[in-house]
């Protein structure tokens, strides 16, 4: 059952002269939009959960400038990155896990040649080691026994880095029939929102690149379309309601159905 | 002897047209921007080996993939007898390898066999493309010359491995000629003595019908054509190669080794912008010092690529790759939905730009003279530049591992970093980073609110 927790900020780790395990950076979508919001704090809920020692950095965290960069704009991008660079130098940070894609993958790849270099996981990876190392454990409830999930791969997850079997792997703890998308892997199909397209209008076309995708999903006829990335999850979920089917399918986030299978929501 | 001259000569000229537009080509992607490729030569040579030897993207797509490896075979391994057909013009042999004996025979029987692949396989292509008419090579930028220019190679390719084959069956016949002549002790042409027995005709034997009621005479006549045929094909092929799409049969090779061997998902950092950024946060910083003295040697590149020569020469070695097969458009997410883009006619606008531009160049005495275009809007527009999620699917399905998603990029930097142009709710989406620290325009001290509904669970 839901339980209280306390989220410790670096700052309040520092003055108690600890130091975490690794750092959970939450970016723009899991601090801000109220759906992504559900997927920071099962992540929260898996990490206290597996007696992970984590702290945020609340206020001190800001934008890792994807967007930004995606569009173009490779000034705001860098003092974006400068920015955020000084503060986790400052703290020292050496391992940090995050539920977005996009801060994932510029941090991991772009942060380096600007002197941030840290070891920089999904979660999906990282939750994929926890139940490895036995510090993480489902419940034997079997909440989602027989059901049909189908995974959409994240662009920067995916192709970006190939990263295709860890939320694989930690969907297949779940017992439930796992099928895959006809475009999936290598050859998944975007949800619709990199490259900066979630904040601005689509250009002129004859569909929604996210209603493409959902049409693909929903012809698996899935119990739980699954996510690993906040802007996935939101284009996947608009896409469902496009089709009115958010009374029978599901849109949640990997973090969200281990939480729910370890009874942690 | 005559033959001898006339071969070396035609021979000489193909080779040189071949070369002189080589160089203009290498000449137009070195017009591109510096960019070090050199590093981990090890696994260059690895992903040229796999992706450009191996095939290994081709086959994603098993039916055009294993038919496309039928035809690289052919094409390879049967340039073993374009050299015989080289030695044999130069010096007037016939068949110079035949003292091979059974090897020999075992080389021309499976070239036979290779050629009726090519001729298999390059049927079914044209029937892909004008028959079933697949999807991907009937796209926009799919004009009148990118899609004669296709049907063009396919069916030069039919016709010298015709040439090839009908060579071998006229040679065979002759060759039955001789032996019967020998072997009722009549007299012999010194014509007809050149057609001893060899090879093994496991293909042409079949075509054997077609040529065998000519006459000698004929025969040779027919066999000496078709040797012509073959070779001025080949050499006229070699010239109209780097003019096509096709080019790719030299490019893929290069290309793939100075692939990108970064994650896919990171772009290029742009170092002039670090050092701008650096001085802008560093408090101690003087804004009005004079510029080092090293940075008043050259101008200031621009930020991003307004013009193809703006973008790398890998870039621009990339357009020259693409053979407009059109795998990164079917995959492209964007196109599938009906916008403009298409990652394949990006490459082909570069291609062409960059050719415009090298042209230029060759038309005032070796300088660009300004012709008032520019590869962004009078090539590639806004819109289509807009379109892009950056998905990656298009770098993904390059089977020569062409990167049209940096290009996209690099215009885009052009359009933010020099004309500040951008979409309205993009130019809001930098106003709320700028300000508040994220896209959206929440206060950046409720960044940790979440925290506080945990606690209160």
């Amino acid at each position: 059952m839901s339980q209280a927790i306390h989220v410790p900020t670096m700052a309040e780790m520092v003055a108690k002269g600890e130091t975490p395990e690794v750092l959970f950076w939450v970016g723009c979508s899991g601090s801000f939009d109220d759906r992504a919001k559900k997927i920071t704090k099962a992540i929260a809920r898996i990490l206290t959960h597996a007696g992970v020692k984590f702290a945020v950095l609340g206020a001190e965290e800001s934008c890792t400038g994807d967007p930004a960069k995606r569009a173009g704009n490779e000034f705001l991008y860098q003092m974006q990155a400068m920015q955020n660079i000084m503060v986790l130098n400052g703290y020292d940070i050496k391992h940090i896990v995050t539920g977005c894609p996009h801060c994932f993958n510029i941090m991991k790849n772009e942060y380096p040649e600007l002197g941030g270099n840290y070891e920089v996981v999904h979660h999906t990876q990282f939750i994929n080691q926890l139940i490895k190392d036995g510090r993480l454990k489902l419940s034997d409830g079997d909440t989602f026994k027989g059901k049909r999930i189908t995974f959409h791969d994240p662009c920067y997850l995916g192709r970006g880095n190939d990263v295709y079997e860890a939320p694989r792997a930690v969907l297949q703890q779940l017992d439930a029939e796992l099928v895959e998308m006809r475009r999936c892997k290598k050859q998944g199909l975007c949800c619709g929102a990199g490259g900066a397209q979630m904040f601005k209008e689509a250009e002129p076309g004859n569909k929604e690149v996210n209603i493409e995708r959902t049409e693909e999903a929903l012809e698996l006829k899935p119990n739980v379309i699954a996510t690993g990335c906040p802007f996935c999850n939101t284009m996947m979920t608009d896409g469902v309601k496009n089709f009115e089917k958010e009374g029978s399918v599901d849109v949640k986030d990997i973090a969200e159905l281990i939480a729910e299978a370890a009874d942690l929501l | 002897m005559l033959e001898q001259i006339a071969f070396v000569l035609v021979f000489i000229a193909g080779v040189s047209l071949f070369a002189l537009r080589i160089k203009a080509i290498r000449r137009n992607i070195l017009l591109g921007r510096d960019l070090d490729r050199s590093d981990q030569p090890g696994a260059r040579w690895k992903t040229m080996a796999l992706v450009a030897l191996g095939q290994s993207k081709m086959v994603v797509r098993p039916v055009a993939g294993l038919m496309h490896i039928l035809i690289y075979l052919g094409f390879v391994i049967i340039n073993i007898e374009v050299l015989e057909i080289i030695i044999d013009g130069v010096t007037g042999h016939h068949r110079i390898f035949s003292g091979l004996g059974s090897i020999y025979d075992f080389l021309i029987g499976s070239f036979e066999i290779l050629a009726f692949g090519v001729v298999f396989s390059c049927v079914i292509f044209l029937l892909r493309r004008n028959v079933i008419r697949i999807k991907r090579f009937h796209a926009a930028e799919m004009t009148k010359w990118p899609t004669s220019d296709a049907n063009i190679i396919l069916v030069v390719e039919i016709l010298l491995m015709f040439a090839f084959l009908s060579m071998n069956a006229c040679d065979g016949l002759l060759q039955q000629a001789l032996s019967a002549s020998i072997a009722e002790g009549a007299e012999v042409s010194t014509q007809l003595s050149h057609y001893v027995s060899a090879g093994s005709f496991p293909v042409s034997q079949f075509l054997m019908p077609l040529y065998d009621g000519l006459s000698v005479e004929g025969l040779i006549f027919v066999e000496r054509f078709m040797w012509w045929f073959h070779i001025v094909g080949i050499l006229a092929f070699l010239v109209y190669v780097p003019y096509s799409k096709h080019f790719h049969i030299f490019l893929a090779f290069p290309n793939t080794y100075y692939s990108n061997l970064e994650a896919k998902g990171a772009f290029t950092n742009m170092e002039a912008v670090t050092k701008e950024v650096q001085l802008m946060m560093d408090p101690s910083a003087d804004p009005f010092a004079a510029p080092a003295p090293d940075a008043a040697d050259a101008p200031p590149a621009r930020f991003g690529a307004k013009d193809a020569n703006d973008l790398t020469w890998k870039q621009l070695m990339d357009s020259y790759s693409c053979t407009e097969c059109g795998r990164c458009t079917s995959q492209c997410p964007a196109n599938q939905t009906g916008k403009l883009l298409s990652p394949r006619k990006i490459m082909m606008d570069t291609r062409d730009r960059i050719e415009e531009i090298g042209k230029n160049i060759d038309q005032n005495k070796g300088e660009f003279k300004d012709d008032g275009k520019s590869l962004i809007r009078d090539f590639i527009s806004e819109e289509e530049l807009w379109a892009c999620t950056s998905c990656n699917a298009c770098v993904e399905a390059c089977p020569v591992n062409i990167d049209p998603l940096s290009i996209i990029v690099d215009l885009r930097r052009y359009l933010i970093m020099e004309e500040s142009k951008s979409p309205e709710s993009i130019t809001a989406m930098f106003n709320n980073i700028e300000n508040n620290g994220a896209p959206w325009a929440f206060p950046a001290s409720d960044r940790g609110n979440w925290t506080q509904e945990m606690n209160e669970a």
